[in-house]
């Protein structure tokens, strides 16, 4: 295996509380942290002005293989989180069939072996089928690679099989992601309920069907024990209900996507599906929530929340559409320009989010730079200046409210296991 | 036979816009010239002129995507009074019950020669999709519960024959806000044109924040008769709704239906409209919708002008996009 050494690079690894300009060393797949001045190398990358970090982590993707490969595959999807820069993501259990069982959970595995892009950690289903009424095989799908559990976008409504489900999953401690949301509150929405539903005549979302199964959620972790990760949360009262639950010691995270620190419920009026998503874009003041939950930590992690469509899932009427965008070959920009540039979180904190934080979420041995972890690596380019342009995507999924966006900031270089498998730049060899 | 120079002017019209997509995305000008030129169709109709060359050579596609009666029927003979050709659309039976999508078969009907698209569906937006997407002008014959802008504009036409100068006026509309395209052309329609609105309703069936439209939000109707001069009952749209919005009809009639005891609590000269079609005995009794007050009949006649004035105005604004000015020379038949 070559020896890569990133010189000069402004290396932020919040696992060890790090921010300053070194290099790395990788030799045999593993980092070296001091390897000196005059060190030779196969590969030499000149990180100046670069930021490395450890590989980023992307906790909620979805890959639609098996079942609906003209969205998705496992191949597509993860040389998109390649061209994002992550070297590990996490995928959905919302597959056809879903990830139920422990053969399907090594399915995943194998064909991301296959695609030799970035690893990937299955998330197995919490009840069979994701119908939420029987405990999938948990145990089983465990041992088959899953490392946490959840029934995607299908709330587990029903109040006695989460208990059993946080109950039973706290034994294994392993979490369970959480979409939270009432479904008879939402059912036939859009989009929030609010002044701009209202304009526009499109059926409502109304954010009490988040925060009211927030609650729930957190009551029944905390009389169960058991870890539950919120997915994507989106309300100003679910980021305070999380606060003060954390507060009691209630085993309970929480994470957003960068497209729901973006975009409001009001650029629904061109009606354009780009801005529909489940749960829905709210308001300025959740907004400003979410961010100060970011800021507190109340608010673990970043996800893109990737859900990929075929082209002509997508033309179609509002109503006709599957909710949700394509988002990770634009979540590190989008992360940049929102949270950076507009100094409202520091590069420690921000990498913390997308790297060490899912981590230990997921409870895997990565997000860091440790001496002698694997070298899972990303640099970034934070001056890079790039137009979106959805037909450059890695994925096949191109829907993206950030079409067409100039943002600032982007990957440079990804290494996996001490392989260089992504560069946007020219390499020099020394 | 009367020359076209005699009742329309030559030259560019100051009508801009492409599609007819609500009454959201007009100026009170916009509106006004609609009205104005319906009007004139009307005041021709009268005279004896109930058809018109004004389109000859177009076709017309009346795309319903969701059934409908009066407003088809109204924007079919439209078309025919401006001696356009029309094809009908509806879906049952179509290639989209095997599959086909809703943009490829509107597609195919404008490679067909279809010029000018009427269309209905039920989902907010669709049309705007749609216009984005296709050269032809489209005009909206409501977007599920988003707009129905050419109801709109007859129900102000309707008040603006009663009335005169809207500018002062108050309306109420009545019923089921929440559900109803109806309301909010109505409401965009009379605030641009300077009247004050009052939406009234059960708690239910109104949808939050609706004040920010610059209404005025009652749930009494008792209290909300007295102070208008024109009260637009709005039906039940019981198909648009999810689960109970108000305990049964008979509970619905008793709080929010128009009766002749409530009536004689209106002004004397009160306008009573309701884009049907009507339940009776629930928004209205039989006694108000035939009685003197009502307008009902004068909606459906002002339909027509309205959408003979949509069609037109839609036709010679392509027209002048594409660079083919009006034939001055084209007759009234």
């Amino acid at each position: 295996m070559a020896s890569i050494l990133i010189k000069n690079g402004r290396v932020i690894d919040p696992a060890n509380n790090r921010d300053e300009v070194a290099s790395l060393l990788i030799i045999d797949g593993r980092i070296q942290t001091n390897p000196g001045d005059d060190v030779h190398a196969d590969v030499v990358i000149d990180a100046t002005d670069k930021i490395v970090t450890p590989g980023l982590i992307d906790m909620r993707v979805s890959l639609r293989e098996p079942g609906s490969e003209e969205d998705e595959t496992i191949e597509s999807g993860t040389a998109a989180a390649l061209a994002g820069g992550f070297t590990t993501i996490a995928c959905m259990p919302d597959t056809e069939p879903p990830m139920d069982n422990r053969a399907a959970a090594e399915f995943v595995i194998l064909q991301a072996d296959r695609a030799r892009n970035c690893h990937v950690i299955p998330i197995g289903a919490v009840t069979k089928q994701c119908h939420g009424e029987e405990l999938a095989e948990i145990g089983q799908l465990l041992e088959g690679g899953a490392r946490a559990f959840s029934d995607a976008k299908q709330t587990i409504a029903n109040s006695e099989v989460m208990r059993r489900a946080l109950e039973y999953t706290g034994m294994m401690n392993r979490p369970i992601f959480h979409h939270a949301q009432v479904p008879e509150l939402i059912a036939d929405g859009l989009m929030h309920e609010g002044f701009y539903s209202t304009l526009l005549g499109l059926p409502p979302m109304p954010a009490a069907a988040e925060t009211i199964m927030i609650n729930r959620d957190i009551t029944l972790a905390e009389i169960t024990g058991g870890h539950l990760h919120l997915m994507g949360i989106t309300t100003e009262f679910g980021v305070e209900q999380i606060r003060k639950a954390r507060e009691r010691g209630v085993r309970v995270t929480a994470d957003v996507t960068p497209h729901h620190l973006y975009f409001k419920d009001e650029d629904l009026q061109t009606f354009h599906s780009k801005y529909k998503v489940n749960p829905p874009f709210r308001t300025a003041e959740d907004i400003q929530a979410l961010i100060e939950g970011l800021q507190d930590g109340t608010i673990d992690v970043i996800t893109s929340d990737h859900q990929p469509y075929a082209e002509e899932k997508i033309t179609c009427e509002l109503d006709q559409t599957p909710f949700g965008v394509v988002g990770l070959e634009t979540l590190v920009p989008a992360c940049i320009n929102r949270l950076i540039e507009t100094n409202l979180l520091s590069w420690l904190e921000l990498i913390a989010k997308l790297t060490i934080n899912p981590a230990r979420i997921l409870g895997i041995e990565a997000g860091t730079l440790s001496e002698n972890t694997v070298a899972d690596i990303t640099i970034l380019d934070p001056a890079m200046s790039q137009t979106i342009d959805p037909d450059n995507f890695l994925s096949k999924g191109r829907r993206t409210p950030f079409a067409n966006k100039e943002l600032k900031g982007g990957v440079d270089h990804v290494i996996v296991g001490g392989e260089l498998r992504y560069s946007a730049a020219s390499l020099t060899t020394g | 036979m009367v020359s076209f120079r005699d009742y329309f002017q030559e030259g560019p019209i100051p009508w801009t816009q492409s599609n007819l997509l609500g009454l959201q995305y007009l100026s009170g000008e916009e509106i006004t010239l609609i009205l104005d030129q319906a009007a004139e169709f009307k005041r021709l109709a009268a005279e004896g002129h109930s058809k018109l060359g004004l389109l000859k050579g177009t076709v017309v596609g009346n795309l319903f995507f969701e059934p409908s009666t009066r407003t088809r029927t109204s924007f079919g003979l439209a078309a025919k009074r401006l001696s356009a050709d029309t094809v009908d659309f509806s879906p049952s039976g179509s290639s989209l019950s095997k599959g086909e999508s809703f943009l490829d078969t509107a597609r195919n009907i404008e490679a067909m020669g279809v010029s000018l698209m009427v269309v209905r569906h039920k989902t907010p937006g669709a049309q705007l999709f749609l216009s984005q997407r296709m050269n032809s002008p489209v005009l909206n014959a409501g977007d599920g519960t988003h707009e129905h802008p050419t109801q709109g504009l007859l129900d102000v036409m309707t008040m603006r024959e009663r009335c005169g100068d809207l500018a002062g006026k108050t309306v109420a509309l009545v019923g089921d806000i929440r559900h109803s395209r109806v309301a909010r052309s109505n409401i965009w329609g009379l605030t641009k044109l300077g009247a004050k609105v009052i939406v009234c309703g059960p708690a239910t069936l109104i949808p939050p924040q609706i004040e920010k439209l610059g209404v005025e939000v009652s749930h009494s109707l008792d209290e909300v008769i007295p102070r208008v001069d024109c009260i637009n009952l709005l039906r039940i749209q019981f198909e648009r709704q999810r689960g109970a919005f108000f305990p049964s009809i008979q509970e619905y009639a008793h709080l929010f239906g128009m009766n002749a005891t409530r009536l004689k609590r209106a002004r004397e000269n009160v306008v009573i409209l309701a884009p049907g079609p009507i339940n009776r005995g629930v928004e209205i009794t039989p006694h108000v919708a035939d009685g003197k007050h009502s307008v009902i009949l004068d909606q459906v006649s002002n339909g027509l002008a309205v959408r003979m004035a949509a069609l037109y105005l839609l036709h010679r604004r392509q027209q002048e996009l594409l660079s083919f000015p009006p034939e001055p020379q084209v007759s009234l038949i």
